[in-house]
């Protein structure tokens, strides 16, 4: 099972560091991780995407919150949350290719922020499922380049991840 | 008070109440050794080797509660502290280990002993630290002693580039009494709830068990653990890192469980109905094969690290906290509410637990003309009264001391479990007899572990550290033998030496007493001799059957009761 897991950590050297080698070191899966500041500076956000059974997702979060510099953790896919991943896509545009694309990236939300007369820069946000399967519909080989960002995440409704 | 760096770093020390620190200077910590120079609060202990001083303190960590401290410079200095690291890791033992580092402006350009010390230890600290302002250090050292010593307690190591140490530059001093982390907070009490939870559960048991370990000598809760399974009348049995917790010698007390456990411990095990465990982790060399493991038990678990819970066995009643305070509580619980387990229940398995008793699974052949290894161990817990601190290496000598040295008290059975590290069991001995000069220190060793740390004689000799050490010379790594001879066919692949040093003119070269011993009968007034002679560090090189094995053995892949039993006992015959 795919879970997502929000941490808050200390924004000291080194915490980064110590995450990843938590998941290395007892094998545990990454798909994707994100880390920046928060509006308190002393504090950094992390958000987690892995896999695994029930009691790895277990061991994983108590591991996690073993780590000295983590102060608070929660794996927000148990509970309604919002996943909003960003994709910067550059495709080839061409001909009668233009238009189809930017209907595409129109009904996907997406915007063109780049334009040359060969290709077209797309910026798109979304879950991240939503970003495969607008990457599915493109035709074979017209994508140039794929940036995503991996998924952050926030819970619905009033409560929060916060110290 | 203005300081420098290399004083803070002493001053906090002073302040911390540290007794000893064990080092080895360089480079990269010669502004601090500077500053340890001419003072007496604290006594610095030169090694030989920086392991031998991670293995020091951890005995002295081992033997008093209190951390172990120890100084290093970078580089190799750094490097060679890594496996007694992760010895006081794997076993959550408390140390703060102090490492030089080469100057702030040049960390990252592979300078002279640069290593990444940070990263090297990182899987193996509990937290540690790059102090990079020098107007942090004392708060990082309070830091790393409180990390060290609370929750689960672990080693915390705090890396100090050269120039942060500086002579000439002096900054404010105040060594903060107390520091909290909004990042760390460890429990103590257990959850209410839980706690009553596990009073049901126990008063509904007909096959009760304690399995207790390591956390409850690390709580110092031995007395409210023994309070407990006295008042309920129930059998327990101790992990290798939990001996001594419990008293060795008393009716309930069923020997060590797991591998090298007894026949009655692990028997108990598997057919008990509700297992209590108390500050035990579950560790695959006590469970054997997981799916077999107490197949009919409900479990409750008392363990202050969540993530110990549950991690290899589904637990019915877990209770987060410091065993202490949970045991308190579970014993005033279980007394006020009155209501005990069924008295017929309980005297129904106390009789089948004495008929895998009536086996006597440790018995051995007392008649042979050799030095049986169990005989020695056994007169050393008879001349020290089961009451000497025992360190000890790794393999099978290691096995027979929990076996046959019945520890009435916690903190004096002293041994690498987690690990496993050969070369621990002599320089800890160091650190225990620092800590407790009146107390009878015994390592106990084999031929092939001794010589992993054995410059260490050297500084037992300069710090008057008279410990006695009881070589049980098999000429085998005897504990690899006999996996070679159960799994290998008796290919022994590697596990002799074809030499072997003289260890009684090694002892003398480095100024001690040493004795050989070759006879039965001459087991006990030697080591009556060596005990007696109080301030010389003697080593007993016992020439024993290099053949025994160690017994009961559940060999890998098989679950805890399918023991494999010594040749001379049969179940079918004397249980039949
Ligand atoms: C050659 C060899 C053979 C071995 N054979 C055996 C064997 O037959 N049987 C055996 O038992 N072991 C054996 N071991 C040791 C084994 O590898 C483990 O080290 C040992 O079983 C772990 O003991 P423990 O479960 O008591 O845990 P420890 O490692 O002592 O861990 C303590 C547990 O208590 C918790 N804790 C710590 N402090 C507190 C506190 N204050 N309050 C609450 N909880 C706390 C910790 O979080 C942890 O979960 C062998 C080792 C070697 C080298
Ligand atoms: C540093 C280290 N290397 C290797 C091992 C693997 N090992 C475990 S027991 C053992 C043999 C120990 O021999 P000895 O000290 O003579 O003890 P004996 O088993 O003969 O009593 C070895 C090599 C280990 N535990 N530690
Ligand atoms: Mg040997």
């Amino acid at each position: 099972m795919r879970h997502i897991i929000s941490l808050l950590l200390e924004n000291e050297a080194g915490a980064l560091a110590r995450v990843a080698s938590l998941f290395a070191a007892r094998g545990y899966n990454i798909e994707a991780l994100t880390v920046a500041p928060t509006e308190d500076e002393t504090v950094s956000r992390m958000t987690i995407v892995t896999c695994g059974d029930e009691r790895i997702i277990e061991q994983i979060t108590k591991q996690l919150n073993k780590l000295i510099d983590v102060i608070k953790l929660l794996d927000i896919s148990g509970s309604g949350h919002i996943e909003r991943e960003l994709m910067l896509l550059k495709v080839r545009a061409r001909g009668e290719e233009r238009e189809e694309v930017k209907r595409l990236a129109d009904i996907f939300r997406g915007r063109i922020v780049d334009v040359t007369s060969q290709a077209y820069v797309i910026e798109m946000t979304g879950d991240s499922a939503k970003l495969d399967a607008f990457l599915a519909n493109l035709a074979p080989g017209q994508i140039i380049e794929v940036v995503r960002s991996g998924p952050t995440g926030i819970l619905r409704g009033e409560r929060g991840l916060h110290l | 008070m203005e300081l420098s760096g290399a004083e803070i770093v002493v001053q906090a020390l002073k302040d911390e109440g540290v007794e000893f620190i064990f080092g080895y200077p360089g480079g990269a910590v010669l502004h601090i050794y500077d500053a340890l120079f001419g003072q007496e609060d604290v006594k610095h202990v030169l090694v030989r080797h920086e392991q031998g001083a991670t293995h020091m303190a951890d005995g002295y960590a081992r033997a008093t509660g209190r951390p172990g401290v120890v100084l290093a410079t970078s580089g190799p200095g750094a490097t060679n502290l890594v496996t007694g690291i992760a010895t006081a890791y794997m076993d959550s033992i408390p140390l703060v280990v102090i490492t030089g580092q080469v100057p702030t402006p040049v960390i990252g350009s592979d300078a002279f002993q640069e290593c990444d010390t940070v990263g090297i230890t990182r899987p193996c600290v509990k937290h540690n630290y790059l102090v990079k302002d020098r107007r942090k250090l004392a708060e990082t050292i309070k830091k790393a002693f409180y990390i060290a010593s609370t929750g689960r307690p672990g080693p915390v190591l705090v890396d100090i580039p050269k120039d942060i140490t500086d002579p000439n530059i002096k900054v404010p001093y105040h060594y903060p009494q107390s520091v909290s982390l909004r990042s760390y907070k460890p429990k103590v009490k257990g959850n209410p709830r839980q706690i009553r939870k596990a009073a049901d559960l126990i008063a509904s048991a007909r096959k009760p068990m304690i399995y207790s370990g390591g956390g409850v000598v690390l709580g110092e809760a031995a007395s409210e653990l023994t309070e407990l399974t006295r008042w309920l009348n129930f059998p327990i049995t101790n992990t290798l890192m939990g001996l001594g917790a419990y008293p060795g010698s008393d009716r309930q007390f069923l020997g060590m469980l797991g591998m090298h456990g007894t026949y009655e411990a692990n028997m108990a095990m598997h057919e008990c109905d509700v297992l209590i465990a108390i500050g035990a982790r579950f560790d695959d060399r006590v469970t054997g094969k997981l799916d077999e493991f107490c197949p009919y038990a409900k479990v409750i678990h008392i363990d202050v690290d969540p993530a110990s819970i549950a991690k290899n066995v589904p637990v019915d009643v877990p209770i987060v906290g410091q065993v202490k305070p949970v045991l308190s509580e579970l014993i005033s619980l279980l007394k006020s509410s009155g209501h005990r387990p069924d008295p017929d229940a309980l005297e129904a398995w106390w009789a089948q637990i004495e008929r895998w008793r009536s086996l006597d699974c440790l018995r051995y052949d007392r008649e042979s003309a050799l030095i049986k290894p169990q005989y020695v161990i056994e007169q050393l817990w008879e001349i020290t009264g089961g009451n000497a601190y025992v360190t000890s290496d790794v393999g099978q000598h290691q096995m027979w001391v929990a076996q046959y040295y019945r520890f009435e008290k916690p903190r004096r059975w002293i041994n690498s479990g987690g690990l496993g590290t050969m070369g621990f069991g002599m320089p800890s001995a160091i650190g225990v007899k620092l800590a407790h000069p009146e107390e009878e220190v015994v390592c106990v060793t084999g031929e092939a572990s001794i010589q992993m740390c054995i410059q260490e004689l050297s500084t037992a000799l300069q710090y008057k550290a008279p410990i006695k050490i009881v070589n049980l010379n098999n000429r085998y790594m005897g504990m690899v033998r006999q996996w070679q001879e159960f799994t290998y066919e008796s290919r022994y692949s590697h596990s002799y030496m074809d030499t072997i040093p003289d260890f009684v003119k090694l002892a003398e070269a480095y100024g001690h007493v040493g004795m050989r011993i070759e006879k039965p009968e001459e087991v006990r007034p030697a080591l009556e001799q060596a005990i007696a002679m109080k301030d010389r560090l003697v080593f007993l090189d016992f020439i024993t059957d290099r053949t025994e094995n160690v017994y009961p053995m559940v060999e890998a892949g098989k679950a805890q009761h399918q023991m494999r039993l010594p040749p001379w006992i049969s179940t079918d015959r004397e249980l039949a």
